[in-house]
């Protein structure tokens, strides 16, 4: 391999530009043939470590993935072949030797037979993201932790970091992930790609959990996950290449990053601001323009449009107002009502009123807001506080503002919600 | 890889159950059986008796208690059962879901961990 002689911090950024651009794509491939996605990581950490320390003496080499990925297959064969690992075959207790052995024998031709070429030509290394993905949204897979699986094996958070986004103590969560990936290994889940008759009932949990990234993305903690959940969903449209559902997540989530302000720092807390007070100018042209596109080619196919697309279309027609200057509630009407019609939800049907209310007046979105549900539930709150607002019935709006605030787990939102209410009773 | 169906179903009697079901659950099973067969599929099958005529064994302080009945007294009882030999869980699950039980009851899917072959322990990979 070529290298160039490099300084310890090169080396550092070096790997670290390898392992943000190929995690996924890296242990997808060491998982593959065996199911065991811990393995995978063991051997492609150790395999980073030993890059920091051998790129600085001897360059960063030409193919730096392909010799990660070479390295990180000698780690699993030294794992496969060691006694330790042996022993916890059911079998070697008992004894037959010779089995265990063609066991090992097997995983390594496993591993033989997908891998001719890779080290030999960097740009052979195949994507089996896709296979991963569909791994961790696996009908067998507890929902619960689908989302935080492809964090950290698709995009390589660490476990702490997972558990951080999603408000769970870090031991907790690195347990249910360890659990998630014995199960996979174990009951041999297959990294393959559904074929078309079974796509219909397999892509949606891949979605779900992907739209999962991102409703968790703001949450406080979450950190930057904003732009991986965009990076995911986008990933996946373009490995599926022909799913309309899955360019409409991709158009989606970029949609609403892009009217995110510039990625909120941690610690930073920036005041709740209600979409239809936000500046459009402060809003990402880029990204505006991006997630039209995925829209366009999610509409390119046949077919009524899906949930994710009528949620993305629905993003595109706020998104518009910073060409317009004006929202066009209408359309959002128009969008709502199929939603609610493909995929009925109180928030659907809550943002809908609030909708009406636009149109018709506060009255007709009040008369629209669904009956009050039995668990608090903060946007109908919200919504009918606004609605009460701007009906002029102030004593009730007050109220409902607080009951909203109450409900609110996002500090800001709650703050938003209190304002509005001194001001209703200052006024 | 070696995964077994366990099939649970609430247990009924054959009067309950009435002469035509019967027979159309047993010609379903013998559909299945000999398509399984015939997909080179199938390692064994069996359907148990209720669960009535079970007996169970267990040591208490390491002398042999033996009792009439099922090892848990459920609604759903373990029906039967069906050894298959396919490449992976989704394979499992293809089959599972064609299996005529899964009308009146539910179906586990266990992996293997070790079977026999000759008398000697043999893992399943």
């Amino acid at each position: 391999m070529d290298a160039e002689h490099v300084s310890p911090p090169d080396a550092w950024a070096a790997a670290e530009r390898a392992a943000r651009a190929s995690y996924g794509r890296l242990v997808a491939l060491l998982a593959a043939p065996t199911g065991d996605l811990a393995l995978a990581e063991d051997a492609l950490s150790g395999a980073f470590e030993q890059a920091l320390t051998t790129w600085a003496d001897a360059g960063v080499p030409a193919n730096p993935e392909g010799w990660l990925l070479t390295v990180a297959r000698n780690r699993q064969r030294d794992v496969w072949k060691s006694p330790a690992h042996r022993a916890t075959r059911p079998l070697d207790a008992g004894g037959d030797d010779h089995t265990a052995a063609d066991a090992v024998d097997r995983r390594l031709g496993a591993v033989a037979s997908i891998d001719p070429i890779a080290d030999v030509d960097p740009f052979a290394i195949p994507d089996k993201r896709l296979e991963l993905l569909f791994v961790c949204a696996h009908p067998a897979i507890d929902p619960a932790v689908r989302t935080p699986l492809m964090l950290q094996v698709v995009l390589g958070f660490e476990a702490s970091q997972v558990a951080a986004a999603f408000a769970v103590p870090p031991a907790a969560m690195a347990q249910r992930l360890v659990r998630a990936k014995r199960r996979i290994r174990d009951t041999r889940i297959p990294f393959a790609v559904p074929d078309r008759r079974a796509m219909a009932e397999r892509l949606p949990p891949v979605l779900e959990a992907v739209y999962g990234c991102h409703a968790i993305a703001w949450r406080e903690g979450a950190g930057s996950l904003a732009g991986e959940a965009q990076y995911l969903a986008v990933t996946l449209a373009a490995l599926l290449e022909r799913e309309p559902e899955a360019w409409g997540l991709a158009a989606l989530v970029t949609l609403s990053l892009a009217r995110q302000p510039a990625i909120r720092a941690r610690n930073d807390r920036p005041p709740f601001v209600p979409l239809d007070e936000q500046d459009p100018a402060t809003w990402d042209a880029a990204l505006i323009a991006e997630g039209e596109e995925y829209l366009r080619r999610a509409s390119e196919h046949a077919g009524p449009p899906g949930r994710f697309q009528l949620e993305a279309a629905i993003q595109a027609v706020h998104c518009d107002r910073r060409r317009s200057g004006a929202t066009d509630w209408r359309a959002l009407r128009t969008l709502y009502l199929a939603l609610d019609g493909i995929a009925p939800s109180l928030g659907a049907r809550v943002a809908l009123a609030a909708v009406t209310g636009r149109i018709d007046g506060p009255d007709a979105g009040l008369a629209a807001l669904p009956p009050e549900p039995a668990d608090g539930f903060q946007p109908w709150w919200a919504t009918r506080a606004d609605l009460l607002d701007r009906a002029g019935r102030s004593g009730e709006a007050a109220e409902a503002y607080a009951r909203a605030a109450d409900l609110a787990d996002d500090v800001a939102v709650r703050d938003h919600l209190l304002a509005r209410r001194r001001r209703l009773e200052g006024g | 890889m070696r995964y077994t169906l366990l099939m649970h179903y609430p247990e009924a009697t054959e009067e309950q159950i009435g002469a035509e079901v019967i027979e159309e659950a047993q010609r379903a099973f013998a559909s299945y059986a000999a398509t399984l067969q015939s997909a080179g599929a199938l390692v064994g099958a069996e359907v148990l008796q209720p669960s009535a005529s079970s007996t169970t064994l267990r040591l208490a302080d390491g002398e042999l208690q033996v009792q009439d009945g099922p090892f848990a007294d459920t609604k759903e009882q373990l029906g039967g059962t069906i050894v298959l030999d396919v490449p992976d869980l989704d394979a499992a699950i293809d089959w599972a879901r064609q299996a005529p039980p899964l009308q009146w009851g539910a179906i586990e899917i266990r992996p293997g961990s070790v079977y026999t072959v000759d008398g000697v322990w043999t893992p399943n990979t």
